[in-house]
C-alpha cells in the first residue's frame, strides 16, 4: 500500500488510468498524485485547462482524458514528479513512458537504460526515445524510453548503467 | 555602540525576510539581522521544487526563492538595512536587544521587534546516538546542498515527515546511496508523492521500525534496526543490521524561543505546533506588544506558510506605528486567504487544530 | 572510494574557490578557502573533530549551523572555536581540545 511503503497497487492506482480506449487516441498523461496535499502547478501548467481541482489547491487533481493532448508540459511542473506520459502500441509490443528526471548523468537518445518499477526492482532495458531539457524545465528533464507494451503500467523511473545509484 | 530602528527582524530566513520587505516596501525604516553568511534560512539548502499555490512559488525550486527574496531585499536599500554574521543575543527591558557580530557587540532600540527564529533539529534516544556520522537532516542539508560535502557514501534516513522524504531525494541527487529510511509509525509521515519518488529510486521505506544503535567506535559503520509493535515497543528478535557510513536524523523540529521568553511573551506548549510557542494574535503580535512572530518559532510548518506569516507580522508591525493602512490592510488579507487554503484538507489537519489552540489561549487570557 | 566532494550536480552549481593548506593535528591538509573548516575536514575524510571531556566519547560535527556545539576544536590556539561556521584560512593549524580546553590569558 501507498501509505505504508510508498508503493501504488495497481487497485490504488486505478482511479488515476484512462479507460482502455482513450490509449489509442495517443499519448496521455496519467496523474499518480492520490493524496489532498496543497498543490496546484499542475493546473496552470496545462495548456488545453484538463486538470481539474474542485475543492481548492487540497484537493486531488482530476485530468479530463479526453481534453489531455499528452503534451508532458505538466511533467517537469510536478513538484511530486508525480505525472507521467504513456503512450501504447508505438510500435507493435512497444509502448513509450515519459518520466521526470532529475539525476545525473542525464541519458542520451537512443541510449539504453535500465527500467525501474515502483519499487526500485529491474524490470528490464529500454532504449531513451526522447530526452527534453530546455531551460524553461528548470533542469527537470523529461525522459522518454521505450518499454515493453506489458510493463507500461510499471516502468515509473530509469537508471543509467554506469554507477551510482541513479 | 548603538542603533535604532522603527521595526527590528530577528532571523533572515523566509518568514523574516518577508517580514522586513513588507515593513520596508510600506515605509517603516527596518534592520535585519542574521546569523549566516548568507540570507535565505533553509531556503538556501532546498533544491525541490515547493508544493502549494502557483499564485506563490509553487512549482519553483526552494533556492529560486530565496534569490526572489533576496533581490526583493536589495531594492528596498535605503529603508531596510541587512546585517549578515550578526546573532541576536539578548533582549533587555527598555526595548533594546544585544547583538552580536564576529567582533561588536552592539544594542539596537527598536520600537517593534519582528522575532522569526526559526527552529532546532530534535534528536533521537537510541545507544551510540552522537557517535560522528549521525547527523541532523538540516546539517546534511548544509554540508551537501551549500558546501557541496557529500556527509557519506551510504547512508541511512530516520524519519518519513517531509524533511526525511525530500532530504532522501537530495542525497540521491548529490550521488549518495540512501540504504533506507525507518519510520516507527506504521504509515509515512510526509506527501506520498515524495515517498513513491525515493522508493521507485531504490530506497527501501521501513514501516513500523525504529532504530536501536548506531554501531561504530569512532565514527559510524552500521546500524542495527527492528520491526516495533503498535506501542513503539521493539519486537523481540526481528532485529537486523545495516551497513552505513551515516545516520540522518529528521525527525521532527523544536521552535526557537529563547528570545521570547526573555521578551517576557507568554508562552504556550502547543504538540501539533512542535512545542513551546509565543501566544500570538492572527496578525501574529505576542502578549509583549512590541514583539511579533513568524515562520516556525511560531508554530513549526514549512517555507510558504512562514512567507505569509513574516508578510502578516510586517504589515501589522508597520501599521501600529504608523496607523491604518489600506495597502497592509491588504496583505494581511492575501495572506491570510492564502494561509486558509493552503492549511485546508487532510494534510494540514495539524496544523489547523494547533493554531486554533493558540487563537483560544490568547483570546482568553 | 570516491571524493566526498560533490563534482557534478543535476540542480546546484558549486563554484570552486581557492585551494588552501591547513594543518589537522600538525598533518597537512588541503581545503577550499572560506568553507566552513568542519567541512574541509568532513571531505578530507576526518569525522571525529574531539573527545567528550566526561566520557572520552568520540565528537564530530552535528547541526552544521553554529547551534549545537559538538564541533568545537582549537584553531590557531584559540579553545571553542565551532569549526562548523569558521572559515577555513591559508595555514591554519587545527587540532581536537583536550576536555573544556585552556582559555589563553
Amino acid at each position: 500500500m501507498l501509505i505504508n511503503d510508498g508503493i501504488i497497487t495497481p487497485e490504488e492506482l486505478k482511479c488515476a488510468l484512462p479507460p482502455e480506449e482513450r490509449y489509442k487516441k495517443g499519448p496521455v498523461a496519467i496523474i499518480e498524485c492520490l493524496q489532498d496535499i496543497p498543490c496546484d502547478p499542475c493546473v496552470s501548467a496545462c495548456p488545453v485547462k484538463a486538470i481539474q481541482m474542485k475543492e481548492g489547491i487540497t484537493d486531488k487533481p482530476v485530468l479530463d482524458f479526453e481534453k489531455c493532448t499528452g503534451c508532458g508540459l505538466c511533467v517537469p511542473k510536478c513538484p511530486g514528479l508525480a505525472i507521467f506520459i504513456v503512450q501504447k502500441n508505438i510500435a507493435p509490443g512497444k509502448a513509450a513512458v515519459s518520466i521526470s528526471y532529475e539525476l545525473l548523468p542525464i541519458p542520451v537518445k537512443d541510449q539504453m537504460v535500465t527500467l525501474l518499477d515502483r519499487a526500485g526492482k529491474e524490470v528490464g532495458e529500454g532504449k531513451v526515445i526522447r530526452v527534453i531539457n530546455p531551460p524553461a524545465y528548470d533542469k527537470t528533464a523529461v525522459v522518454t524510453v521505450e518499454v515493453p507494451e506489458e510493463k507500461v503500467m510499471d516502468v515509473r523511473a530509469v537508471r543509467v548503467k554506469s554507477g551510482g545509484q541513479s | 555602540m548603538s542603533r535604532k530602528t522603527e521595526v527590528f527582524v530577528i532571523g533572515g530566513g523566509p518568514a523574516g525576510l518577508s517580514a522586513a520587505i513588507v515593513a520596508a516596501e510600506l515605509g517603516a525604516e527596518t534592520l535585519l539581522v542574521d546569523d549566516s553568511a548568507k540570507l535565505g534560512g533553509q531556503l538556501i539548502k532546498q533544491t525541490h521544487r515547493f508544493f502549494g499555490s502557483s499564485n506563490r512559488d509553487a512549482g519553483i525550486r526552494g533556492i529560486s526563492i530565496a534569490s526572489k527574496l533576496c533581490k526583493d531585499v536589495e531594492n528596498l536599500k535605503g529603508r531596510l538595512t541587512v546585517l549578515k554574521n550578526t546573532a541576536a543575543v539578548g533582549f533587555y527591558s527598555n526595548n533594546e536587544v544585544g547583538i552580536l557580530s564576529q567582533n561588536a557587540y552592539e544594542r539596537v532600540a527598536y520600537q517593534r521587534a519582528i522575532v522569526c527564529t526559526g527552529a532546532t533539529e530534535n534528536s533521537l534516544a537510541f545507544e551510540n546516538n552522537d557517535l560522528p556520522g549521525v547527523y541532523g537532516a538540516g546539517g546534511v542539508q548544509t554540508l551537501m546542498n551549500v558546501h557541496g560535502i557529500r556527509p557519506g557514501h551510504k547512508i541511512l534516513m530516520v524519519g518519513s515527515g517531509n524533511i526525511g522524504l525530500i532530504v532522501s531525494y537530495q542525497l540521491i541527487q548529490a550521488g549518495v546511496e540512501v540504504v533506507g529510511l525507518v519510520e516507527g509509525l506504521p504509515t509515512i509521515g510526509g506527501y506520498l508523492v515524495h515517498a513513491s519518488k525515493i522508493r521507485r529510486l531504490g530506497v527501501p521505506i521501513y514501516t513500523s521500525h525504529t532504530i536501536l544503535q548506531a554501531i561504530g567506535e569512532t565514527h559510524v559503520e552500521g546500524a542495527t534496526l527492528s520491526r516495533v509493535d503498535e506501542r513503539f515497543q521493539p519486537v523481540p528478535n526481528t532485529e537486523f543490521e545495516i551497513k552505513c557510513d551515516c545516520i540522518c536524523l529528521a525527525v521532527g523540529l523544536t521552535p526557537l524561543i529563547d528570545l521570547f521568553q526573555q521578551a517576557h511573551c507568554r508562552m504556550v506548549h502547543i504538540g501539533e505546533l512542535g512545542g513551546l510557542v509565543p501566544l500570538h494574535d492572527s496578525g501574529m503580535k505576542t502578549t509583549n506588544p512590541d514583539v511579533y512572530v513568524a515562520g516556525d518559532a511560531s508554530g513549526i510548518e514549512e517555507a510558504t506558510t512562514a512567507i505569509l506569516g513574516g508578510r502578516i507580522a510586517g504589515a501589522r508591525a508597520y501599521e501600529s506605528l504608523h496607523g491604518k493602512s489600506e495597502k497592509a490592510d491588504q496583505i494581511v488579507a492575501e495572506a491570510k486567504e492564502e494561509l486558509k487554503t493552503l492549511r485546508s484538507g487532510s494534510t494540514g489537519e495539524r496544523i489547523r487544530w494547533g493554531r486554533e489552540r493558540v487563537l483560544k489561549e490568547v483570546g482568553a487570557c | 572510494m570516491s571524493s566526498l566532494r560533490i563534482e557534478a550536480h543535476p540542480v546546484l552549481d558549486f563554484p570552486t574557490p581557492k585551494k588552501v593548506k591547513f594543518f589537522f593535528e600538525g598533518k597537512e591538509y588541503e581545503g577550499y578557502e572560506g568553507e566552513p573548516i568542519a567541512a574541509a575536514l568532513h571531505a578530507a575524510g576526518v569525522k571525529m573533530l574531539r573527545r567528550s571531556p566526561q566520557k572520552n566519547r568520540a565528537r564530530g560535527f552535528f547541526c552544521a549551523i553554529g547551534r549545537c556545539s559538538s564541533c568545537i576544536m582549537e584553531v590557531d590556539g584559540e579553545v571553542n572555536i565551532m569549526t562548523c561556521i569558521t572559515p577555513l584560512k591559508e595555514g591554519m593549524q587545527v587540532k581536537m581540545q583536550k576536555g573544556h580546553g585552556t582559555i589563553k590569558p
